[in-house]
């Protein structure tokens, strides 16, 4: 018992310590660009914390969650337009030759309305693709692929549809947010801090979800569907719940993301973008959730600095990481922290690594390896 | 009438492209497991060879024998693509086997140094690759209906290779071998198999089979850095639906996409038409989660 | 016992904490040491430029050149003494052709780097990702490329030719020229549709006829449908405003479909000599392109642009148009910066607006006060075997630039 809390309190330590790291000395070191940068990254690490709980958790790798990301900055972009249009139509539709406003543009007039869709436009949408493919029992690959498919299948609908989405430009070029001039400092921070504060308030949301009960079903479902199955638990059901708050937090992600990185084009729902979202979560370390906000900030302060660094070469640098990761660390960040701080590999921690991933970074090919799927157990 | 005919020769022609970007896929995705992001850059190196070999035969051949440096091009893209799997084989995938998921990963961050390295390498514009004079023109059926002897090439290039990895597969020893492991490696290697190097050179198949795409494929495409990443997608949706593991299935799922996409790309637009498509495998894999030729199994997880 | 394993299990979390410290100390320096060097932009004894182009994805087919002619303005104005005394230092960043990336990197370079100026971007949207950042820090961004007009941003110096440059006379030409029945072809984006607007207006104007419009998505690679339905509809003029690979999948498919150029007239406007290249010209001799330059320009200033641009980066590189925009457009800055003084961005605007010329490889240029456009003149090329272009036409001198189509009567509803 003693261990137990003695590691709670360590955690309360660390969390602490990252809130103050971020409401107040990020603010106060940065400056105006590093600070809206590393809003970026934050906004980013919100929709890691969904894919984690979906891939690392669940065992669904989705390649798709750049879509759910895109519709929420679209819906959040929507009201920014409008309202630098104020009361106009926007720049775009006049170039495409519209000469009033779509009807399903209109209530995009109002903020509440836009952050409202941005959460519940990717949930619904999860949940209706969640459904059929859940309860079909596609699973691992195919699910991937079927996402991939997704994903294209929204970018060229995005870049075809240019009367009604700003086509490949996407949108942009904003004023205000709520009557509030975007391109000042102070927006600028108080949006950094709205971002960092939904960050922490996520982290424990989905902390509080993966100690209980229902994240052990979670983890059961990943480690051996069938078995979940067989002990009477719906994994279909769960599956669905899983993905929809996992792209709603992405909707959520995507419109903290557009108020500061003040864009948001098609290509952001496109399938490198997704790819390298699940990245940022293998980098950080699957099934920890301090790994997927981790890998979020870091991959992407890594991809800036090389590429400020190095602009010609640093896809070089960007690739090799991701492979060396994959090779060294297989467990990311925090697998690779754990290792240094002499946990031995598999005891069980927050992380609550399975037998089954310890195993496989083994390479052993069993037999029916080929069974093992992704999702599935891996011999 | 011509129209309608040309159109349903452009779907073959279209799903002979996909199948072929695809035949490699199907075995190192389809066998083997690996997710390789990888392969469009197999592709994009068969492509590059068949552009380096222009340039030596430019140099170096006498003029009257450029046209065959085509006929040179074509095993050696196999030969280099092949090369290239190995060496990926031995330093990255033989760590990932049993993690398709892993191997993805790992495989987009070889996919990236291979595009820039290609860029640093051949130069950020894309390069020409001048089609030999034999493949110029087409076949002149009637008035209005001609079929590029290219198009024809490419569908006699897939027919051709189909034929030599079904004989590879099922009537050589070494096909038979790597049957074997990818069916049940322990037993096969308590027969004596050479599991770990039946890995490596059948992963090495089916970067070769990815190589001669690409040198096909710049007949009729563009050859630059980012060539592989047109065609990715479009492979795995093909052996998807065509269902893992099986041949038939590749074949098949490659026809259907590509006769559905050119047909709903005549009636609609080309954007409407690969929404469509799309679409289209999604439903159809809620409805067979499997693929068209799914491989039936008992085992559960 | 006890201490030592509390401080076992400390250790992930003061790892944590040492990272995230670096990462923002890190920030924190560099940004700290730019403010630092901030003032001696002006005071010191160089000048900060950024450059802005894709040098990786797909767009670096045609950036990266455009990024070279640049460096070589820069050099060369520094060989010959650099400007108001000063070095000019360029600070290269990668845009990814990624749209979002421009974005961040355009207010990197104006927010960090504090530079003086920014040479950039090649397609249109990352333009338009680019202008709010521009108009929010009150930069100046330095446009090469042709583009779809019906903008005009006071943060922006377009170097490139808008419609009445470039389509509205080519339209025209061929009208006069090759027959009136037109198909549309382009790439799904803003610059093919808003173009083929214009093209459609003009052509119900002057008595053209719209045989067909067809957009097809970005790096789309099977041209066979379309083929057929080009074949059907039968035009004289296919008017094509493809955009990157997509232009050689095309090319190449058009010639095996058994249509030559003696068929149909293709007339490009994205296509230029560095495409020519990717595409073979033999796959697109006797074909038809707009710019406002081409290699082959038989000016003195293009002899010895074209000379030295090989002589630095290899007797195979060609010129072509936006390269050449790219590269004078850094001497019209320069020369702005020398009249004005001083680098602040509106005093060079002001300096700008004084009728500035320049000889630049294409023949005289100038900034019209109005909309900070370029005087241009507007050239017709025919692709020969070679892979490069022999003038057929040319407005004979530069043509007032006109992004919004002022005063043409067809264009008042667009």
């Amino acid at each position: 018992m003693e261990g137990v809390s003695k590691y709670l309190v360590k955690e309360k330590l660390i969390f602490l310590l990252a809130a103050v790291l971020l409401l107040v000395v990020a603010p106060l070191t940065l400056s105006g660009f590093r600070l809206n940068l590393l809003g970026k990254f934050l906004a980013f690490a919100i929709l890691a914390l969904g894919i984690d709980l979906i891939w690392g958790y669940t065992g669904i790798l989705s390649l798709g969650h750049g879509v759910f990301f895109g519709l929420g900055a679209y819906c959040m972009a929507m009201y920014l337009k409008l309202e630098a249009a104020a009361g106009k139509l926007p720049d775009f539709m006049v170039w495409s030759g519209l000469n009033d406003l779509p009807w399903f543009w209109e209530p995009f007039r109002h903020a509440g309305f836009a952050l409202g869709m941005a959460i519940l436009l990717p949930v619904v949408l999860a949940t209706i693709l969640g459904f059929l493919t859940f309860r079909n029992r596609i699973q691992g690959v195919y699910f991937s692929i079927l996402s991939q498919a997704l994903a294209i299948i929204f970018t060229t609908l995005f870049i075809g549809q240019q009367k009604y989405t700003g086509g490949t430009n996407g949108l942009t070029n904003y004023k205000t947010i709520l009557g509030y001039s975007l391109s000042s400092p102070v927006t600028q921070t108080v949006l950094y801090l709205i971002t960092a504060v939904t960050l922490g308030w996520v982290y424990l949301l989905c902390r509080s979800m993966v100690k209980t009960r229902f994240g052990r079903v979670l983890m059961a479902i990943r480690d051996g569907e069938n078995r979940a199955r067989f002990t009477g638990y719906d994994p279909a059901l769960y599956k669905v719940f899983i993905y929809a708050f996992s792209a709603g937090l992405a909707g959520l992600a995507g419109a903290l993301f557009v108020t500061q990185v003040g864009i948001i084009s098609p290509a952001m729902m496109g399938i490198v973008p997704s790819i390298e979202m699940a990245i940022w979560v293998a980098i950080g370390g699957r099934g920890t959730l301090v790994g997927a906000i981790l890998g979020a900030i870091l991959v992407n302060a890594a991809k800036s600095s090389l590429s400020e660094a190095f602009p010609s070469a640093w896809l070089f640098f960007i690739g090799a990481l991701f492979v060396g990761v994959v090779i060294f660390f297989p467990e990311g960040i925090m697998g690779f922290l754990k290792s240094l701080s002499g946990q031995q590999r598999g005891k069980k921690y927050y992380g609550r690594l399975p037998q089954s991933i310890l195993d496989m970074t083994k390479g052993g090919l069993g037999n029916g390896w080929h069974y093992s799927l992704l999702g599935k157990r891996h011999r | 009438m011509d129209t309608l005919l040309l159109q349903i020769f452009n779907g073959l022609s279209v799903s002979s492209i996909l199948l072929l970007i695809a035949l490699g896929l199907a075995i190192t995705f389809g066998l083997m497991k690996v997710i390789n992001m990888a392969h469009g850059e197999l592709i994009m190196i068969g492509a590059y060879v068949a552009y380096v070999t222009q340039l030596f035969f430019i140099k170096y051949v006498s003029k009257e024998f450029f046209s065959f440096y085509f006929i040179v091009a074509i095993p050696l893209a196999f030969v280099v693509s092949a090369l290239v799997g190995l060496l990926l084989e031995n330093v990255l995938i033989r760590f990932l086997y049993g993690r398709p998921l892993d191997s993805l990963l790992a495989t987009w961050g070889v996919s990236l140094i291979l595009q820039q390295l290609a860029r640093n390498i051949f130069g950020a514009p894309n390069v020409d690759v001048v089609s030999p004079s034999w493949l110029n023109g087409g076949l002149r059926i009637t008035a209005g209906l001609q079929l590029p002897y290219k198009r024809l090439f490419i569908i006699a290039m897939v027919v051709f290779c189909i034929a030599g990895v079904y004989f590879f597969f099922y009537h050589t020893a070494n096909g038979r071998k790597i049957r074997a492991v990818m069916q049940n490696r322990e037993m096969a290697a308590c027969l004596g198999i050479p599991t770990r190097k039946v890995d490596a050179y059948t992963f090495a198949f089916g970067s070769g089979l990815a190589g001669i795409a690409g040198c096909t494929l710049s007949l009729l495409g563009s050859i630059g850095p980012s060539l592989g990443t047109y065609y990715i997608v479009d492979a795995f949706m093909v052996v998807v639906l065509g269902g893992v593991g099986r041949l038939i299935g590749t074949v098949a799922g490659a026809l259907s996409i590509g006769i559905l996409n050119t047909a709903l790309e005549f009636g609609t637009t080309a954007t409407i038409g690969k929404v469509l498509v799309f679409s289209i495998v999604i439903a159809f894999l809620q409805w067979r989660p499997l693929g068209l030729f799914a491989i039936r199994s008992r085992a559960l997880d | 016992m006890v201490k030592k394993r509390l401080f076992k299990r400390l250790t992930p979390a003061l790892a944590i904490t040492l990272s995230l410290g670096l990462l923002v100390s890190g920030c924190g320096a560099t940004g700290a040491q730019s403010q630092n060097t901030a003032p001696s932009q002006a005071s010191g004894d160089t000048i900060k430029v950024g450059i802005l182009h894709s040098l990786s994805g797909t767009m670096a087919i045609s950036e990266v050149s455009v990024k070279d002619a640049e460096l070589m303005a820069i050099d060369e104005i520094n060989a010959s003494g650099g400007v108001l005394g000063k070095k000019v230092v360029p600070v290269i960043e990668d845009g990814a052709s990624d749209w979002p990336t421009f974005a961040e990197k355009a207010k990197k370079l104006l927010q960090q780097d504090k530079v003086a100026t920014i040479f950039g971007c090649w397609t249109s949207a990352s333009r338009k990702a680019v202008l709010p950042v521009v108009e929010e820090n009150n930069g100046l961004l330095w446009y090469p490329v042709q583009y779809e007009g019906l903008e005009s941003s006071k943060n922006i110096v377009y170097t490139g030719a808008e419609p009445t440059e470039q389509i509205v006379p080519a339209v025209s030409w061929l009208l006069k020229n090759r027959g009136k029945d037109f198909y549309l072809l382009g790439s799904d984006y803003v610059f093919p549709r808003t173009a083929n607007k214009i093209i459609k207006a003009q052509l119900k104007a002057e008595g053209g006829n719209l045989v067909g419009e067809e957009y097809t998505p970005l790096g789309h690679t099977d041209y066979s449908t379309i083929i057929n339905k080009i074949k059907a509809a039968k035009p004289k003029v296919i008017f094509n405003t493809l955009n990157g690979d997509s232009n050689v999948a095309f090319f190449k498919q058009l010639r095996d479909a058994g249509i030559t150029s003696k068929d149909i007239t293709v007339m490009s406007v994205s296509v230029a000599e560095e495409e020519i290249r990717g595409i073979g010209a033999e796959n697109m001799a006797g074909d038809l392109a707009v710019w406002n330059y081409f290699q082959t320009t038989n000016t003195p200033e293009n002899k010895a642009f074209v000379e030295k641009y090989k002589a630095k980066y290899g007797n195979k590189r060609v010129t072509d148009d936006p390269i050449e925009a790219g590269y004078f457009g850094v001497y019209l800055w320069a020369e702005a910066v020398k009249k004005a003084g001083t680098t602040d961005v509106d005093k060079v605007r002001e300096a700008l607006k004084t009728g500035i010329e320049y000889k630049a490889p294409e023949g005289l240029v100038k900034i019209e006060p109005e909309n900070q456009h370029t005087w241009k003149t507007v050239r017709i090329g025919e692709v020969q075997p070679d892979g490069m272009f022999k003038e057929i036409w040319s407005s004979g001198q530069p043509i007032k630039p006109n992004p919004y189509l002022k005063g043409l009567d067809w264009a008042k509803g667009l």
